[in-house]
């Protein structure tokens, strides 16, 4: 075989495995920052710093009984999880780590990462459905229509960067930045990406689908042992994706002095990582009607805004 | 409002740097004040006697009544307690039993490491129970001071306590 095969094989497997790696190793490091947040030490006894938390959460999840509950739509409930594991992971595909680095290069990259994250809305929507609950449907409904509303002005926030960069290709778009980072005149966007960001991996504020103090555990209330588990390193890819993402397309990607490329990637996307978590710490839920309020009312004619702004001053420099 | 939400961001991120709360407790043993309230033991006086004379008052004050007793008497007069059980499963190490001991046998210790894989052993006996020494109270003894006939001590004989008075004799 070709060196260039050998590359992309090592890229592929260097990248997704990568993100499958850091997305486990972050229940560990999302566990201890909360914990130093909230003045304690966290999980610290397995391992060194308690690394090995993870390995033991593992081998108990995997130890666990595999339940599939008799009401339940069985091939359904099956296939939910993998859906959302495998459309993170797809989308990983398209990051550009560093020059080099990155499993492929497509034109339309910021199109199939948009493709891939609502793909995710169905693993949430079909476990929901299948789990024949009804936490769970409770929760599917809300993912649904917090998925639905948030995609739209998700979409909408990148545009900026779009017109700015003149390409869907993330490389370029990174490239297009060596002059000075989006996150300047692309603030507006930047913020209501990351907005969007937080409530498409439903993370904290904005965990409405599995709010444990009114739907038990959401639309994941039916499902145990490593079926829980493929959700649950879904929602941290999903962290770590939108992180990375907003590192190649508001703060430079790779871009940065006397560091080699993939550490600045690696410190950026780590610096939005720890933003997650800080805003599970600090932010109380909003109620739903306030959640989707925020979401139509605000930060959609902000993105538009936005997206008017950007437009007239690109048409206006020329 | 969003000044606020990131006030509180702001706030909650500042705790990265303050210490922790938590005290690693098997690593580091707490500091505890010497009339904790831990396991419970039955003290002997200065002689080396017990010093329980099983009036039942601790079992009457236990809210959870996880002590039972039954009384004996010796020859020589002497009351104590021919078992004495305390069910540590139950007990609430509240020191209600302590409070209400007249004798001062029933005390409190600062130890509660008593973890047992068989509940049956979280049952305490008399034998389990006594301590060689006096507890928080070095130099009370029951016998010594109360006016009460043992063999060896009549009425009147102890510490401050005057000579019985026949009140019938007191006739003018």
């Amino acid at each position: 075989m070709s060196t260039t095969v050998w590359v992309s094989l090592a890229n592929i497997f260097g990248v997704l495995g990568a993100a499958v790696l850091l997305a486990a190793l972050l229940t560990w490091g999302e566990r201890r920052l909360l914990g130093f947040w909230q003045d304690r030490p966290g999980p610290n006894r397995v391992g060194p710093f308690g690394l090995f938390q993870v390995v033991a959460d593992m081998i108990k999840l995997f130890f666990k009984e595999d339940f599939i509950p008799r009401f339940a739509d069985r091939p359904v409930f099956i296939l939910a999880p993998t859906i959302v594991m495998a459309s993170m992971l797809l989308g990983f595909a398209v990051i550009p780590v560093a020059p080099m680095v990155g499993v492929i290069d497509l034109n339309v990259g910021l199109l199939f990462f948009l493709a891939m994250s609502s793909m995710a809305v169905y693993s949430v929507i079909l476990g929901a459905y299948a789990s024949n609950n009804k936490y769970a449907l409770l929760g599917g409904l809300r993912a649904a229509a917090q998925t639905v509303s948030y995609e739209v002005f998700m979409g909408l926030s990148l545009m900026g960067v779009v017109m700015m960069a003149g390409s869907f290709n993330l490389r370029e778009i990174v490239l297009a930045q060596q002059g000075g980072w989006f996150i300047l005149p692309q603030a507006i966007g930047f913020l209501v990406f990351f907005i969007a960001g937080i409530a498409e991996s439903h993370r904290l504020p904005f965990d409405l689908p599995e709010a444990e103090h009114e739907l038990t555990a959401g639309f994941h209330t039916e499902y145990s042992s490593m079926k829980f588990g493929m959700f649950f390193v879904g929602e941290y890819l999903s962290v770590i994706l939108i992180s990375a993402l907003v590192t190649t397309l508001f703060l430079g990607g790779w871009l940065g002095p006397w560091l080699p490329p993939v550490v600045w990637f690696f410190l950026k996307t780590g610096f939005l990582v720890m933003i997650f978590v800080l805003l599970r710490a600090a932010i109380p839920r909003p109620r739903y009607d306030q959640l989707m309020q925020f979401g139509w009312k605000i930060m959609l004619p902000l993105a538009l805004a936005n997206l008017l702004a950007t437009g007239g001053v690109l048409l206006w420099l020329g | 409002m969003i000044a606020s939400q990131l006030r509180s961001m702001w706030l909650v991120f500042r705790h990265l740097f303050s210490r922790n709360a938590t005290v690693e407790y098997p690593d580091e043993k707490p500091y505890l004040a010497p009339r904790y309230r831990g396991r419970i033991v039955l003290t002997r006086d200065p002689d080396g006697d017990e010093r329980c004379v099983a009036c039942n008052l601790c079992a009457v004050a236990c809210p959870p009544d996880c002590i039972s007793l039954q009384k004996t008497e010796d020859e020589d007069g002497r009351w104590r307690p021919e078992y004495f059980r305390i069910n540590f499963s139950r007990c609430i190490m509240c020191g209600l039993c302590e409070d209400a001991c007249p004798t001062y046998a029933i005390q409190l210790t600062p130890d509660f490491e008593m973890c047992e894989y068989d509940r049956q052993n979280m049952v305490y006996e008399k034998e389990d129970l006594l301590i060689s020494g006096p507890g928080k109270y070095h130099d009370y003894s029951f016998y010594r001071v109360a006016g009460m006939s043992i063999s060896g001590k009549d009425k009147g004989e102890a510490v401050n306590e005057a000579e019985p008075v026949d009140v019938r004799s007191l006739n003018l």
